[in-house]
C-alpha cells in the first residue's frame, strides 16, 4: 500500500507544469496543410508494425479463440466450422481498421470544430514528451477519463500532432452503428464493444483476445475508458474491471516485459453534452447515436464552450506497481492459451490498479473557477437563486475563499492569471449563462424559456431541477478534491466524537456507503482517512492529535462547508431509504422504485421539505440501490428484464439510522465486489 | 601430456593439434587400432604411494599440481589467454586453440563499442597467491596421522588448497583476481583408486572430518566454496588422479571408466579405441565424469547421444554408509525409483562418485558444420522448434540472438587473404542489402552434423529445408565451424573482460516451447532495467542463445556482462542482477538449472522448485546416507 503513496508522490511532482495551446500555433496554418503534415511517430522497439488485417488473423487463429471454439460448438451442439463463423463476425463487428488516411481526414474535420468551439486546448508538453519515449519501450495504455464524445477524438488528435503513434480505441457499440460516421471512427482506430455481454462466451473470448492481441503486438496504444461510460455526472464513475484484466493478462503471463498505464485527465470548462446529460439524469432518455442525430446537434457547435486541458499524466509501470502483489509462476503449470478466469490475486490487482487510474486522473484533472462557484451556488437556497438572486460580489467572495481552500487541499486549478478576479468571475458566468446569468449586481439561475407560455408548478420543477442538476454536475468535477476531508468533517458531525478510531470507523462507513458515489481505492481507507486529518490540519481547521481529532477557532467555516458541500447526498439518500421502509411491500421493481422516488422527492421538494434536487437524478437513486445491495440490505432476485429486488427494511432503517447518527455505528460487512 | 612435456616443442606441437582433432572434430574417418581391452588394478592399492606416474600420467591432461599448467585465478591453461598487443590489437596466446596466435582485430572495437570499455583503464589482478594471506589449515591430526598409514598422497600446502576452495563464479575468480581468500580446505588428497576413496572416507567418517569431492573444479554454481560456518577440518577429495578407462567391452558397447578422468582425456583415449562417448559439454577440456554424474550434465551432442543420465549404464559412489551401485549392467530397470538418480545431481552431499560404466559409440563417420542466418530470433526460434517437432535436430545445433551474432563477427581472426576478405564482403552484401536482412535484428544458428556420410548430407538438406521456411539462409560452414571453436576460448575472454573493468557470466535454464521468445525478451530487458537501477553506468551486454531443443521445450543460455568503473561494490551489483533475472527466469516458466546444477548459488529457490515434500525427500536420503554430514559442502538443500 505504501507503493500507491509512492506512485501518487511521483505524479503530484508534475505540479504546476507548463500547459501549452495547441490551437494557438496551428489557428492560422491551413487546416489542410495540417491534414497532410509528414506523420512519422517512432517506431516501437519490440515487434514491426502490424495491419489491422494481421491483427484479426492472429486472433481468429490464435490457440485460445480456437479452444474457446471447441468448448462452444460442444456445449451448442453446433458445427465447429458454425461457431468459428460466428467468431468471424463478431470479430467483424468489432475490429478497428486504423488507416491514416483516415486519421488525416478525422484531423481536418476536428480541427475545424475544435477552432470554433473551443478558445483553447491547453495540453502539457513533458507529458507528451514522456509518452512519446514510452511508446517506443512497451504496450501503453492509454487511459483518459471520459466526461464528453469529444474524448474520443481529442487523445487521437493530440498524439497525431505531436507524432506518437494514434491509438486504437474501444468504444461502445452503439457509435458503430452510425452511417458513415462509424465506419470514419473505425478506420480512426475505434473498436467497438458490445454493451450488455452478459455470459456470451463466445463474444467474451474473442474480446478479450482482440484487446490482449492488441497489447502483445504493442504496435500502436490501446485507448480505453477505464470508467466504462461517459460520466453522466461528471463524477469519476468507480471503474470497469473486465478491460483492465485483460490488458495486465499479457504482462501476468511474461507474454510483454511490462504494461505502462498512462492516465489521462481531460478538463472542460464547458461541457457540450451539458443539459442532455441532465435531461437524461431526469429520466428523458438519451437520444440514439444516429449521423442524422449529429447533424441536428450542430446547432451546439454554434457555442464557445471555453477551454480543454488535457493533461498527459505519467506513465506507470504495471510491472513495478504489481511487485511482490502477483506471484507470476502460477502460470507455469498449465497452457497460457488455455482459458482461465483470472484468480482472486490477480482480480484484485487488476481492481487496485483500476481506482489507482482513476484517482490519478482526478489528481489530474484541472479544477475551473466555474466549479468552485457551483459549489458556492448550490449551497444557496434554490428560492434565492430562482426568486430573488444572489448578490454577486457575495458570489465573488466565497468563490475566492474556496479557492484558497482548494488549493490548501492541492487542488490544480485553472484559475486565469494576471487577470483580475471580478473579471474571471464574469467572464466564467458569461460562458455558463445556460446556467446562471446576471442581472443588477446580482445572480440568478437560468431557466431555459424559450416558449413564452405558462407552466405548470411540475414542468416549473422540471426546469429548475435541469438547470441545478446541470451546476450540480458541474460542482462534481471538482468534488474529488474535497471528497476526503469532507468525508471526515460529516464523520465529526455525524459520531459527535474526538476519537480518530470512532471517527475513523465512521468515515469507513460512509466511504463503503457513498463508495458508488466517489471513487477510492480498495482497502485503502486508512490512509485516506490521514490524508483527510492532514488536509484539515493543513488549512488550520482542525487540530490532529495522536488519539484524537478536535476541531479549531477556526475549524466550523470550512467543517459546515464541508459538510453541507455532502448535504445533498445524506439527504437523497435518506430519502430514497425513508421510500424503502414505508413501502409496503417488500419487493419492487427497479423502474417502479425509480419513478416511486421521483414522484415522492417531487413532492417533498414542492411542500420545502427536501431541499435537494438531486435526488431527482437517476444516477444517483441507482447508486443507492447498488450501495444497497453491497449491504446487503437490499437483494436482486431475477435477472430478467425488469429488475426485481427485495428490500431488507430494518437493514434499510438501520443504515439510515447510523447515517443520521441516531444509533452507534456497527461495523458494516460489505458483500464482496460483484462489479467484474 | 603437457605436464609430462618438459617444454618440448615438437610435443607440444603435437599435443595441440591432437587437441584441435578433438575439438574441432573427428573430419578423418578414424584409424583402425586394435581396440585394448583392459583392466587395470588400483597400483596404490596396498604399495607404496604411486608418486608421480609412469603408467597413469601417460597422456593425461590433469596434473596433481594443478597450478603447474593451469592459472589459479583465472580460466584454463597458464598459457592461453586474451590480450591487447602493444599495437592495441587483441591476440590469443599459447598454441593449444585454432584461435591460438591469431590477432583479433574485432574485438577491440566491439568491447569498446558494447561496453564503453578502454583501453587506458585496465585493472591488474594480483599476479601471485600471497600464501600469507591463506588461512592456516585446521588439521584433524588423528585423521592425518591415519591417512599417512595408508600413503595416500595429500598435501596442505597453500597453493594447493586454494585451488580447490572454488569454481568458475564470477564472485570467486573476482576476489582471487583481489588476493582475498576466504575459507579454503585444509587439505588435499588425491586417491588413485576406488579403494583409496573408500579408506578415506572411512576415515572422515572414523575423525569426523568435512569431505568435498572435487573433480574439474569447473563448477558455476559456488558448490565447491567451503561453507564458513564449517568448524570442522574440511578435506578437498580431488579425483583427478583416477583417471583410468579400466575397460571396454565392444560386445556392449559400455566403458567402465575412473570417475576422475576430465572429457578431454576419455574421448581422446576412446578415440584411440576408436570409439567416442560423445558426451562434450563446454567445459569438457576440464570437467570431470565423476563432476557430470554429480550435477546431471548435458553435452552439446545430446541429440545423439543423449545427456549424462541417458549415458550411464552403472555407477559406483562411495558414501559413509558403505558403496551404492546396482547389481547388473540391464540397459533399464524397474526396481522401485532408479537408485542412479540419487546419485545424479547430488552435487557430491552424498558421496564420491568413484567409477561409471558408460556407453560408448563407435566414432561418427563423418560430421559437417554448418550455419544458418535468420531475418529475426522470432523467426529462427520457430525454426528450431519445428526442427525439434521433426524431431531431426542435427548432433547440435545452436541459435544466437543479434548481439551474439555481433560478438561472434568480433572474434573473427584476421583474415589472410584477400580473397576470403573479398568473400565475406559479398555474403554480407548479398543477406542486407539482397535480402534484406536488417544487420540489427538478423541472428545465427550453428548446426554440427554427424554419422554416415550419406545420412549427413541427407539430414543437411532436411534442416535445411526446414530453414528456407522460415526465411534462413545457409551461411557456410566456416561459420558453424568458428561458433563451435569459440565455445571453448570464450571463458578465456571473461579474463580479459576483467582486466578491463568488465565483469559478465553465462547462466542457463530450460523452458518449455511456447515460451522460450518471452523469457528471451524479459530475462534480457531485466537485466538491462536492473543494471540501470543499481547505478551501472554503461548500458549492458544481455544476450541469450537457445543450445539445445528437445521434445518440449529448449535451452536458453544467457550471456551478461557489463562495465563496472563507477560502481564501489561491483560484485554485489553483479549478483543482485544475476539474482533478479534468475527470478525473472522463474516467473516466466523456466528452470532453475538445466545443467549448472543448483549448488550454494541457488539454493534458496530449491524448495518453490521441487516443493516441500520434494526438499523432505531429499532431506531423508541426505539424513540416511550421511547422518553427520560429512560429505558437508551444504549444496543443493
Amino acid at each position: 500500500m505504501a507503493n500507491t503513496y509512492r506512485v501518487l508522490d511521483k505524479v503530484r511532482l508534475q505540479d504546476e507544469e507548463e500547459f501549452v495551446d495547441i490551437l494557438e500555433d496551428k489557428r492560422y496554418c491551413s487546416d489542410l496543410r495540417f491534414a497532410f503534415r509528414t506523420f512519422s511517430p517512432p517506431p516501437y522497439k519490440g515487434a514491426p508494425a502490424c495491419s489491422s488485417d494481421e491483427l484479426n488473423q492472429a486472433v481468429l487463429e490464435s490457440q485460445y479463440l480456437r479452444y474457446v471454439i471447441k468448448e462452444v460448438a460442444l456445449e451448442t451442439g453446433s458445427s465447429v466450422e458454425e461457431v468459428r463463423d460466428e467468431a468471424c463476425g463478431i470479430m467483424w463487428e468489432m475490429s478497428q481498421n486504423l488507416q491514416l488516411r483516415f486519421i488525416r481526414l478525422l484531423g481536418f474535420a476536428v480541427r475545424k470544430v475544435f477552432k470554433r468551439i473551443f478558445s483553447a486546448i491547453y495540453v502539457n508538453m513533458e507529458g507528451l514528451q514522456v509518452l512519446q519515449q514510452a511508446t517506443q519501450e512497451c504496450p501503453v495504455i492509454l487511459m483518459p477519463n471520459h466526461r464528453s464524445y469529444i474524448d474520443f477524438l481529442v487523445v487521437s488528435y493530440i498524439l497525431f500532432n505531436y507524432d506518437i503513434p494514434v491509438p486504437v480505441i474501444a468504444a461502445g457499440i452503439p457509435l458503430a452503428g452510425m452511417k458513415i460516421v462509424g465506419e470514419i471512427l473505425r478506420r480512426s482506430g475505434a473498436f467497438f464493444i458490445r454493451r450488455a455481454i452478459g455470459s456470451d462466451k463466445l463474444y467474451w473470448a474473442v474480446l478479450s483476445e482482440y484487446v490482449r492481441t492488441i497489447v502483445r503486438k504493442g504496435f500502436a496504444p490501446l485507448e480505453f475508458f477505464v470508467e466504462g461510460l461517459r460520466s453522466r455526472t461528471l463524477k469519476s464513475l468507480p471503474p470497469k474491471l473486465g478491460m483492465m484484466n485483460m490488458i495486465l493478462e499479457p504482462f501476468f503471463k511474461g507474454e510483454v516485459y511490462d504494461v505502462t498505464l498512462l492516465p489521462i485527465s481531460i478538463s472542460y470548462d464547458r461541457v457540450l453534452e451539458e443539459s442532455l446529460l441532465a435531461h437524461e439524469l431526469l429520466g428523458v432518455p438519451k437520444p440514439r447515436e444516429s449521423t442524422a442525430g449529429l447533424l441536428k446537434a450542430s446547432r451546439v457547435l454554434q457555442e464557445n464552450y471555453g477551454c480543454m486541458h488535457v493533461n498527459f499524466g505519467r506513465p506507470l509501470s504495471v510491472r513495478r506497481l504489481c511487485e511482490g502483489k502477483i506471484n507470476r509462476c502460477q502460470y507455469n503449470l498449465t497452457p497460457r492459451d488455455l482459458p482461465q478466469k483470472p484468480n482472486a490475486e490477480a482480480q484484485a490487482c487488476g481492481s487496485w490498479l483500476a481506482h489507482m487510474i482513476v484517482r490519478l486522473q482526478e489528481e489530474g484533472a484541472l479544477t475551473s473557477p466555474w466549479s468552485l462557484m457551483a459549489c458556492v451556488l448550490l449551497q444557496v437556497p434554490t428560492a434565492v437563486l430562482t426568486e430573488e438572486g444572489l448578490l454577486f460580489h457575495q458570489l465573488t467572495e466565497q468563490t475566492l475563499w474556496l479557492r484558497k481552500l482548494a488549493l490548501d487541499f492541492r487542488a490544480h486549478l485553472n484559475w486565469p492569471e494576471k487577470v483580475p478576479d471580478s473579471d474571471v468571475m464574469s467572464s466564467t458566468m458569461a460562458l455558463h449563462r445556460s446556467v446562471v446569468y446576471r442581472k443588477a449586481g446580482r445572480v440568478y439561475l437560468t431557466r431555459n424559456d424559450e416558449l413564452e407560455r405558462k407552466h405548470s408548478i411540475e414542468e416549473d420543477m422540471m426546469r429548475t431541477a435541469a438547470a441545478l442538476l446541470m451546476l450540480a454536475s458541474y460542482r462534481n468535477q471538482c468534488l474529488h478534491v474535497f471528497v476526503r476531508p469532507a468525508l471526515l468533517a460529516l464523520a465529526m458531525s455525524i459520531t459527535k466524537s474526538t476519537k480518530k478510531d470512532e471517527l475513523l470507523t465512521c468515515f469507513c462507513f460512509l466511504q463503503e456507503l457513498f463508495s458508488n458515489e466517489f471513487v477510492f481505492i480498495p482497502g485503502q481507507s486508512s490512509q485516506d482517512f490521514e490524508e483527510a486529518c492532514s488536509l484539515l490540519h493543513k488549512c488550520k481547521a482542525v487540530h490532529v492529535g495522536q488519539w484524537e481529532v478536535t476541531d479549531s477557532d477556526t475549524g466550523p467555516e470550512v467543517l459546515s462547508f464541508l459538510q453541507e458541500l455532502l448535504k445533498p447526498f445524506i439527504e437523497s439518500y435518506q430519502l430514497m431509504f425513508r421510500f424503502l421502509c414505508e413501502e409496503r411491500d417488500c419487493v419492487f421493481r427497479e423502474k417502479d422504485f425509480l419513478s416511486g422516488v421521483r414522484t415522492l422527492a417531487t413532492k417533498l421538494i414542492v411542500s420545502g421539505e427536501l431541499h435537494t434536487y438531486e435526488a431527482l437524478s437517476s444516477d444517483m437513486q441507482k447508486n443507492v440501490l447498488s450501495s444497497l445491495r453491497r449491504l446487503g440490505a437490499v437483494t436482486k432476485i431475477t435477472i430478467s428484464e425488469n429488475n426485481e429486488y427485495k428490500v431488507n427494511k430494518s437493514a434499510v432503517r438501520r443504515t439510515g439510522d447510523m447515517l443520521a447518527g441516531r444509533i452507534p455505528l456497527q461495523i458494516v460487512q460489505a458483500a464482496p465486489d460483484a462489479r467484474l | 601430456m603437457a605436464s609430462n612435456s618438459s617444454g618440448d616443442e615438437s610435443t607440444r606441437h603435437q599435443t595441440a593439434r591432437h587437441r584441435l582433432s578433438v575439438i574441432a572434430g573427428h573430419l578423418q574417418r578414424p584409424t583402425d587400432r586394435n581396440a585394448a581391452l583392459l583392466a587395470v588394478d588400483c597400483k596404490a592399492q596396498g604399495s607404496k604411494p604411486n608418486v608421480n606416474t609412469s603408467d597413469r600420467g601417460e597422456g593425461r591432461t590433469v596434473p596433481r599440481r594443478r597450478q603447474e599448467i593451469m592459472k589459479w585465478n583465472g580460466w584454463g591453461y597458464s598459457d592461453s589467454r586474451f590480450l591487447f598487443n602493444k599495437k592495441g590489437q587483441a591476440e590469443f596466446t599459447g598454441n593449444r586453440y585454432r584461435l591460438s596466435g591469431m590477432i583479433i582485430p574485432g574485438l577491440k572495437d566491439w568491447m569498446e563499442g558494447t561496453f564503453g570499455a578502454n583501453l587506458q583503464h585496465k585493472t591488474q589482478a594480483t599476479p601471485v597467491l600471497n600464501t600469507s594471506a591463506v588461512q592456516p589449515p585446521t588439521l584433524n591430526e588423528a585423521f592425518v596421522e591415519e591417512l599417512k598409514s595408508t600413503g595416500i598422497p595429500f598435501s596442505h600446502e597453500a597453493e594447493d588448497r586454494v585451488f580447490r576452495a572454488h569454481g568458475h563464479c564470477l564472485h570467486e575468480i573476482f576476489a582471487l583476481r583481489e588476493g582475498k581468500i576466504g575459507r579454503v580446505p585444509d587439505m588435499v588428497v588425491w586417491p588413485n583408486c576406488h579403494n583409496n576413496v573408500v579408506k578415506i572416507v572411512e576415515l572422515a567418517c572414523k575423525h569426523n572430518v568435512c569431505l568435498i569431492p572435487y573433480g574439474g573444479g569447473t563448477s558455476v554454481s559456488s558448490a565447491l566454496e567451503c561453507p564458513p560456518e564449517e568448524t570442522r577440518s574440511i578435506v578437498s577429495l580431488d579425483t583427478s588422479q583416477m583417471n583410468r578407462i579400466l575397460w571396454i567391452d565392444e560386445k556392449n558397447l559400455t566403458a567402465h571408466v575412473e570417475s576422475g578422468i576430465v572429457g578431454q582425456d576419455l574421448e581422446r583415449l576412446l578415440n584411440e579405441s576408436g570409439y567416442c562417448t560423445g558426451h562434450e559439454p563446454d567445459s569438457m577440456e576440464f570437467s570431470s565424469l565423476g563432476g557430470w554424474v554429480a550435477t546431471r550434465a548435458s553435452g552439446m551432442k545430446k541429440n545423439i547421444y543423449g545427456n549424462i543420465e541417458d549415458l550411464v549404464v552403472h555407477i559406483k559412489m562411495v558414501t559413509p554408509r558403505g558403496v551404492i551401485e546396482k547389481s547388473c549392467q540391464g540397459p533399464r530397470m524397474s526396481t522401485g525409483p532408479d537408485i542412479h538418480h540419487f546419485i545424479l545431481g547430488s552435487e557430491g552431499t552424498l558421496g564420491v562418485v568413484t567409477e561409471v560404466t558408460i556407453k560408448i559409440r563407435p566414432m561418427p563417420e563423418y560430421q559437417k558444420y554448418g550455419s544458418v542466418v535468420f531475418p529475426n530470433f522470432e523467426q529462427g526460434v520457430a525454426c528450431l522448434r519445428e526442427v525439434a517437432r521433426q524431431r531431426c535436430a542435427p548432433a547440435s545445433i545452436r541459435l544466437m540472438d543479434n548481439e551474439q551474432f555481433k560478438f561472434g563477427h568480433a572474434l573473427k581472426p584476421q583474415i589472410s587473404s584477400i580473397f576470403t576478405s573479398f568473400l565475406d564482403g559479398l555474403k554480407k552484401f548479398y543477406i542486407t542489402k539482397f535480402k534484406g536482412f536488417d544487420p540489427n535484428r538478423l541472428c545465427v544458428a550453428t548446426l554440427l552434423f554427424e554419422g554416415p556420410r550419406e545420412k549427413v548430407l541427407q539430414h543437411e538438406k532436411q534442416v535445411y529445408d526446414i530453414a528456407a521456411k522460415f526465411g534462413g539462409l545457409a551461411a557456410g560452414e566456416d561459420n558453424g565451424q568458428r561458433g563451435y571453436m569459440l565455445t571453448f576460448v570464450i571463458a578465456y575472454l571473461r579474463d580479459l573482460g576483467m582486466d578491463y573493468y568488465v565483469i559478465g557470466e553465462s547462466f542457463e535454464t530450460s523452458v518449455p516451447w511456447d515460451r522460450v521468445l518471452d523469457i528471451c525478451r524479459n530475462v534480457k530487458a531485466r537485466i538491462v532495467r536492473e543494471c540501470k537501477d543499481k547505478g551501472v553506468q554503461f548500458p549492458p551486454l544481455s544476450t541469450c542463445r537457445v543450445t539445445q531443443t528437445y521434445d518440449a521445450g529448449a535451452c536458453v543460455y544467457f550471456y551478461f556482462a557489463f562495465n563496472y568503473r563507477g560502481l564501489s561494490d561491483p560484485v554485489h551489483v553483479y549478483e543482485q542482477v544475476e539474482h533478479a533475472a534468475r527470478e525473472e527466469i522463474l516467473a516466466n516458466g523456466g528452470s532453475l538449472s538445466h545443467h549448472h546444477g543448483v549448488g550454494k548459488l541457488r539454493k534458496e529457490w530449491m524448495r518453490e522448485t521441487v516443493s516441500n515434500v520434494g526438499v523432505g525427500m531429499l532431506k531423508s536420503v541426505k539424513d540416511y546416507v550421511d547422518p553427520n554430514n560429512i560429505f558437508g559442502n551444504r549444496n543443493l538443500l
